[in-house]
């Protein structure tokens, strides 16, 4: 039984109470399904024991269920935030908050779930954006030990381009599935739920060259399959070395195997081409992130049936790989067939920005089904969370009720359910808020208050 | 919109906006807390002194050679309309000729025979957005360690640097800037050092140089920091300042400094006016831009996060005598909302990019919305050339946490946090930043309410020209740097 596993059912003991009984429905509501129902003008979404129990226009609220009038405002299922560092990263300027980084001993043996941080403020902050699940995610390279600022004075005033990857592993680690529920002990229901590697410029900066990266990519693939086949002699010391660890080695194996998904971060077309070549070759199930110039291969991503994570506010030649970066890269992708995921940041704190780069989507050319869906279903099927990511009956029953179109700027949730409990809808942003907006002149300073 | 009238109508409008450029490039710009008496000195005299050291001889050498583009007598008809200057007039009338707003009233309101027709029914007008924290050209893109220019990092004071020294006209990011409908840009130095250097403000169209965006009479800035990064910068070096009180030792060395050689220059133009004997000073950059402050006629635009931090900052000007304009980032400006008020100090902040370092943790999606009910001036700037193009949508989150506790934030006031508010602190209020007959016709034209994730910048007029057009790739101009490049700069 594996480790999250058994965190999950203890984690279910302390939970089960009267809320994960508690039958809800609510009414009133405009219902984005993000499933094949599609959107449902008005209508009820009934929860049960933690799950979908009705979705429709002629529902009937079960007798004795609590209601709650959504005012005709929208219902979606929670968000599903992908490649976050969600949990992992409180302050991105303070470097013992972090615990998103490898470290240089290891690489694909890094598991982020032991260091994901429940009591993080940001895990609230996600609840407030409408996330109630997350792939949180390792970043790349060795880690640093400042913010934006100090690679800044690092390396401008040193007049030099490190990019602070010397020593790091080409593989950032394995990514785990959190959830965003307040008091529980862990949030991580599943780890080890992909490989994450940075390919193109990231790679190149670890391994001398794209072609170095490549070459040392399919060589570490091929000594984890040999290793998975020579487990026996290498404990008798009678196997061929291997350039990585053994811990590497065995986080490799499911990937090797096609178990695993491989996350691949790249940008630029010709990395997305030799990317989707040497997965067809190494017989890899991957997932591509950032993808900026996705639009160039829209149609061979297809082809490939690979799925894509964006970010599509990305318009800028940021980068020399990211020189095609536009606005409708998404729309491109997604009517070539592609099935894309949407973004915020990888940082935490532009988490809330997944919902508004929905919409920053639909402004530019994706249907609005399709952006809900990029943000919740199409999350759920890339990541093989499908129980997950839609409105239907027998889902788990993470719902968002919002004051109105969850993509808008002037709207925001106003009751987040996670596996049919309802969450606390505050956060240390909003209780700061709180204090100073009603400050009471009495004389005593607000820290009284 | 055809563009058949361009040629034959742009001779007369660049005349007309170049006679309205001149005079407002002879526009005497002053802080608004001008230093007292301290009269200029007399040129011809100082001009005893060779070419180049007195600096208050020539305070531009490197003028504007800005030129507005070509524009003609054009009316929007049937738009939702906000002012900036706190009106919304649903379905109006906005005309603009040789380059200036020439009306802006109710539906109705007669339209010149001759002007050329834009339908706005259901379409939304403002001001040109103005983004008064901007790195464009100074940090561009490609983000490359040739052309990170932004911060001088070799010493705590660099006040005699210039951000336009350091811009990139080529930078794609204007274009993309652009496109989202900003038109007026302050492009500061970086916040490494105590005093960072002097602030550009630009219009934003293509150039090929630096003097060809810069805005014809627009005063100059300087950029200084608090907190956390030029102690860490400099701490890191094994010098000063390295903690928080370092950083305050700084500037108040700094301005006794300014003061010293204020004087000193003072006291030679006094005695050259009088025909006395005089040592001419030896000129200073760092302490030229330094004393300008001091005589009321360079700005102090303050990266400051931290409420406590503001406070001080605001006690520092008191003790020498200058004003601080705003306060940039300003994650904690809700704080000290009324101390700011009182004082007549800006924020410009995000509507809630926080938490990434100890000094934004207690950034607050309703900063914005609180410090403008306390009644001071709010500013919502980007620091982010990917933000710069959502600034209108950044509004909208702002002042939509602020009804979210019923504080009723009108469109029409928001607006001005993008608009009339940042041309005050960036001292261009009289020029641009509210749609009102007179000032200059730096107008957008929006596919829907402005603060909805779903609106787009139609057409973007700078000056009456047009600058954008998303309909008409004849208006939508690519960087040098983009030719040849893949997706030949085109961005949506």
């Amino acid at each position: 039984m594996s480790r999250a596993l058994l965190l999950a059912l203890a984690a279910s003991a302390v939970l089960t109470g009267t809320a994960f009984a508690e039958t809800i429905a609510i009414t009133n509501a405009k219902i984005e399904t993000a499933g094949a129902a599609g959107e449902i003008a008005l209508g009820t979404v009934v929860i049960k024991d933690g799950k979908i129990a009705a979705v429709g226009a002629s529902v009937t609220t079960p007798s004795g269920a609590r209601v709650i009038d959504a005012k005709g405002g929208v219902v979606t299922p929670g968000l599903i935030a992908a490649s976050t560092n969600l949990g992992l990263s409180e302050v991105e300027g303070v470097r013992a908050t972090r615990d998103e980084f490898a470290g240089t001993d290891i690489g694909a043996a890094f598991d982020v779930s032991y260091g994901v941080n429940p009591a993080s403020t940001m895990i609230p902050l996600a609840r407030q954006s409408g996330v109630t699940r997350a792939v949180t995610a390792p970043s790349g390279g060795r880690g640093f030990g400042g913010d934006q600022d100090e690679i800044e004075a690092d390396t401008l005033t040193a007049g030099t381009d490190s990019g602070h990857s010397a020593g790091a592993s080409l593989f950032a680690g394995q990514a785990a599935g959190i959830t965003t529920a307040a008091g529980s002990p862990d949030l991580v229901f599943k780890s080890k739920m992909a490989m994450v590697i940075d390919l193109g410029d990231a790679g190149a900066r670890i391994a001398g060259s794209r072609g170095s990266a490549i070459v040392l990519l399919k060589s570490t693939l091929e000594a984890a399959r040999h290793y998975a086949a020579n487990r026996a002699a290498y404990d008798r010391g009678q196997s061929r070395d291997y350039h990585i660890a053994r811990e590497d080695l065995e986080a490799l194996i499911p990937v090797v195997e096609g178990r695993m998904p491989l996350l691949v971060r790249v940008h630029r077309a010709s990395d997305i081409h030799q990317v989707l070549r040497l997965a067809h070759e190494e017989r890899l199930k991957i997932i591509l992130e950032g993808c900026e110039e996705g639009w160039l291969v829209a149609a061979e991503i297809a082809a490939a049936n690979v799925p894509v994570l964006i970010d599509t506010e990305a318009d800028l030649p940021e980068q020399f790989e990211s020189l095609g970066a536009r606005l409708d890269n998404a729309a491109r992708l997604q009517a070539a067939g592609v099935t894309i995921g949407i973004e915020g940041s990888h940082d935490f704190n532009n988490l809330r920005q997944a919902r508004f780069n929905a919409g920053t989507a639909v402004a530019n050319g994706l249907p609005y089904p399709a952006a809900i869906k990029a943000v919740t279903s199409n999350m759920a099927r890339i990541f093989g969370l499908g129980d997950t990511g839609a409105l239907e009956v027998g889902k788990t029953a993470d719902v968002v009720v919002w004051s109105g179109d969850p993509l808008e700027t002037t709207t925001w949730p106003t009751a987040v359910f996670i596996d049919g409990r309802e969450q606390p809808m505050t956060s240390r942003g909003l209780q700061l808020r709180d204090r100073y907006a009603k400050h009471p002149d009495d004389g005593y300073p607000l820290a009284y208050h | 919109m055809q563009r058949r009238w361009v040629m034959p109508a742009c001779a007369v409008a660049a005349v007309l906006a170049l006679g309205a450029c001149a005079t407002e490039g002879g526009t005497n710009v002053t802080g608004d807390h001008a230093a007292n008496g301290a009269a200029p000195a007399s040129k011809e005299k100082s001009k005893a002194l060779p070419m180049g050291l007195d600096a208050s001889v020539n305070a531009d050498p490197f003028p504007s050679t800005y030129r507005p583009l070509p524009g003609r007598l054009t009316a929007i008809v049937g738009a939702n309309i906000l002012t900036g200057a706190g009106q919304e007039i649903d379905g109006g009338v906005v005309v603009m000729d040789g380059g200036k707003i020439l009306v802006v009233g109710p539906a109705g309101t007669a339209v010149p025979a001759n002007a050329v027709l834009i339908d706005g029914k259901g379409k939304w007008v403002t001001p040109g957005v103005i983004d008064a924290h901007s790195h464009l050209g100074v940090y561009p893109t490609p983000a490359v360690p040739s052309r990170s220019d932004g911060n001088e990092l070799t010493d705590p004071n660099t006040a005699g640097v210039w951000a336009e020294h350091s811009i990139w006209p080529e930078d794609p990011g204007f274009d993309r800037a652009r496109a989202g409908g900003v038109t007026t840009l302050e492009i500061l130095p970086g916040s490494g050092n105590l005093f960072g250097g002097r602030a550009s403000i630009i219009k934003n169209v293509p150039s090929i140089t630096t003097q060809g965006m810069k805005f014809p009479g627009a005063p100059y800035s300087l950029k200084m920091a608090c907190g956390e990064n030029p102690k860490r910068v400099y701490g890191g070096k094994g010098r000063a300042p390295s903690t928080a009180m370092g950083n305050v030792a700084g500037y108040r060395n700094g301005w006794i400094n300014a003061a010293d050689y204020k004087r000193k220059w003072d006291d030679y133009h006094a005695k050259f006016d009088k025909g006395e004997k005089a040592d001419a000073p030896k000129r200073d950059l760092t302490l030229d831009t330094l004393a300008g402050v001091l005589r009321g006629d360079i700005r102090i635009q303050n990266h400051c996060y931290r409420a406590d931090e503001m406070a001080t900052m605001i006690d520092i000007s008191h003790e020498f005598g200058f004003h601080i304009v705003m306060f940039h980032h300003a994650s904690e400006g809700y704080k000290v909302a009324a101390l700011l008020a009182k004082e007549g100090i800006c924020i410009a902040t995000w509507a809630d990019w926080a938490g990434f370092k100890m000094e934004s943790l207690d950034g607050i999606e309703a900063n914005a919305a609180l410090t403008h009910r306390a009644g001071a001036c709010v500013v919502i700037h980007s620091d982010d050339a990917t933000i710069t193009q959502h600034l209108n949508q950044e509004a909208g989150i702002a002042m939509g946490a602020g009804n979210r506790i019923g504080l009723n934030i009108t469109p029409a006031e928001a607006i001005a946090w993008i608009t009339l508010n940042p041309a005050k602190a960036i001292g261009v209020d009289k020029m641009t930043g509210s749609l009102e007959p007179g000032k200059q016709a730096d107008v957008v034209l929006w596919s829907a309410n402005p603060f909805s994730i779903y609106a787009k910048a139609d057409k973007v007029f700078i000056d009456g020209g047009l600058a954008f057009d998303r309909a008409d790739p004849r208006y939508q101009p690519k960087s040098d740097f983009e030719l040849g490049q893949p997706g030949e700069g085109a961005f949506q």
